[in-house]
């Protein structure tokens, strides 16, 4: 990256001579030291996976999560600074809060993807404040408005997708998901494919033992959003280890 | 002693009179039928026993297909729909399409209960929106909330609590809807002092909003 070191990336209020903030890229890269996590839209609901690192032998089940509820018609699912990310979270909250109080009906997708990814974006503009050093998916379900799925990214744009990966695997998620056939796919038979991109991605001889995390939000779930239940992610994970062939052979680093 | 104020002439009367705050005493009617909703109301706006409108428009609207139809304070009704006006246009710009009948009533109910103790207003908002059609809101004076089929208010409805009961049915036609609320905010005029001039209604549906005005002289007489 040139011009590190050359003073132009102390603070986002600074330009580098070519037009770049630093600061804002320094927080995109924490993204992508983050271990996996992919969103994907289908026919009829939302998935999110996310590929967490087991950081101790000792951490009780369920205490890292990854994922988030924003009301209960809106899923979440962060990679990066996992703090930043529930500070997204909870703004997102607020905001739906505030939505429905004022209008009574719950906030539209967009609506707070557009209002989150403001909040996002007023963080890259104050040297004193550091920018978000994390990307946050939304999805949401409903009769009206089908599936929806969204990005937010620490420089404050946002776009919607069919389907999305952030992280240290992004690239080659990315490939996996794309070979899916999304508008066809049913959320029942996409659990199975979400736990297999994950296991796919995951280096075993290089990262640390893994969970895998999945929530969604669809048709099955009253368009709430909610944890995957533990049976259909028990079947997905004996699906994903059954069909995954271990990528570390074509892995250049292992050889 | 107590001392007793007389009015001494017809211009202490009239004095008098303005420093009273300006009310609609008002009839006002919203009412279902199949595919839209016809809204009417009366004109008068009274400051005591003085007339000071007597071609009021208590049809205000709050967004394209979307009406309030105030009663009340002629400047705290004004006020809120002007407020909820504002929400609604800032709202819908960030959505990208039009708000829904049921926002615009949350709003009003929103103002009329946080500010109950120094409003007085009685509101029913009604319109036609893409998710729920047609749809009534009254926001009585406690700023409660409650959709109704068809919802009347003012001080004229007291008269019409009887002849709304026995005469409305659900999916009526727009003539079958038409001549029941321009009765009805007739009949009204014909009882209720504070309200009376024309009769101002409008029909809202998916092509949009209709508005008609029925003059003094055509006002059927129910006296005969």
């Amino acid at each position: 990256m040139s011009g590190i070191g050359t003073g132009y990336d102390v603070t986002p209020t600074t330009y580098s001579p070519e037009g770049r903030i630093f600061q804002v890229e320094y927080a995109a890269r924490s993204v992508e030291n983050s271990s996996t996590a992919i969103g994907i839209r289908v026919s009829d609901g939302v998935i999110f996976g996310v590929e967490k690192k087991i950081i101790s032998k000792m951490l009780v089940k369920g205490s890292n999560r990854r994922v988030g509820s924003v009301g209960d018609h809106i899923g979440a699912s962060i990679a990066g600074l996992t703090a930043d990310g529930r500070r997204i979270i909870k703004q997102a909250n607020s905001e739906a809060k505030s939505y429905k109080d004022l209008t009574s009906e719950a906030i539209p997708l967009n609506v707070l993807v557009d209002r989150i990814s403001s909040f996002v974006q007023m963080h890259t503009l104050y040297a004193s404040i550091r920018p978000f050093g994390c990307a946050v998916m939304f999805g949401s379900y409903n009769e009206k408005d089908g599936a929806q799925l969204f990005l937010v990214e620490p420089s404050g744009v946002s776009f919607g997708y069919y389907g999305c990966a952030i992280g240290k695997a992004k690239q080659s998620a990315k490939t996996e998901i794309e070979k899916l056939n999304l508008s066809e796919l049913t959320c029942r038979e996409a659990i199975k494919q979400v736990a297999k991109i994950i296991y796919t991605i995951h280096d075993e001889s290089k990262d640390k033992e893994m969970e895998l995390e999945m929530s969604w939000i669809c048709k099955e779930s009253g368009g709430k959003h909610e944890l995957v239940p533990d049976d259909l992610i028990a079947e997905a994970e004996q699906f994903a280890k059954d069909n995954t062939v271990s990528t570390n052979i074509l892995n250049f680093d292992n050889i | 002693m107590e001392t007793v104020e007389l009015y001494n002439s017809q211009e202490q009367i009239v004095l008098d009179d303005l420093s009273e705050p300006v009310k609609t005493g008002t009839t006002i009617m919203a009412v279902q039928y199949k595919g839209g909703i016809v809204i009417g109301a009366d004109s008068r706006t009274t400051s005591g026993a003085l007339i000071v409108n007597r071609v009021t428009d208590k049809l205000t609207p709050v967004a394209d297909k979307i009406f309030s139809l105030r009663s009340g304070s002629a400047a705290d009704t004004q006020e809120i729909a002007a407020i909820v006006r504002y929400y609604l246009n800032i709202l819908s710009t960030e959505q990208g399409k039009p708000p829904t009948v049921k926002m615009a009533a949350n709003l009003f109910r929103q103002f009329c209960y946080v500010y109950k103790n120094y409003l007085l207003a009685s509101i029913i908002c009604a319109g036609y929106d893409e998710t729920d059609g047609p749809s009534i809101y009254s926001i009585p004076l406690g700023g409660a909330i409650i959709k109704q089929p068809y919802a009347i208010g003012g001080s004229g409805s007291t008269y019409l609590y009887g002849y709304c009961d026995a005469n409305f049915k659900e999916d009526m036609t727009k003539e079958e809807c038409v001549s029941f609320v321009t009765n009805a905010v007739g009949l009204a005029i014909a009882r209720d002092g504070s309200s009376g001039g024309i009769i101002r209604y409008a029909i809202i549906d998916s092509d949009g909003v209709e508005r008609h005005t029925i003059y003094g002289d055509q006002v059927k007489n129910y006296f005969k």
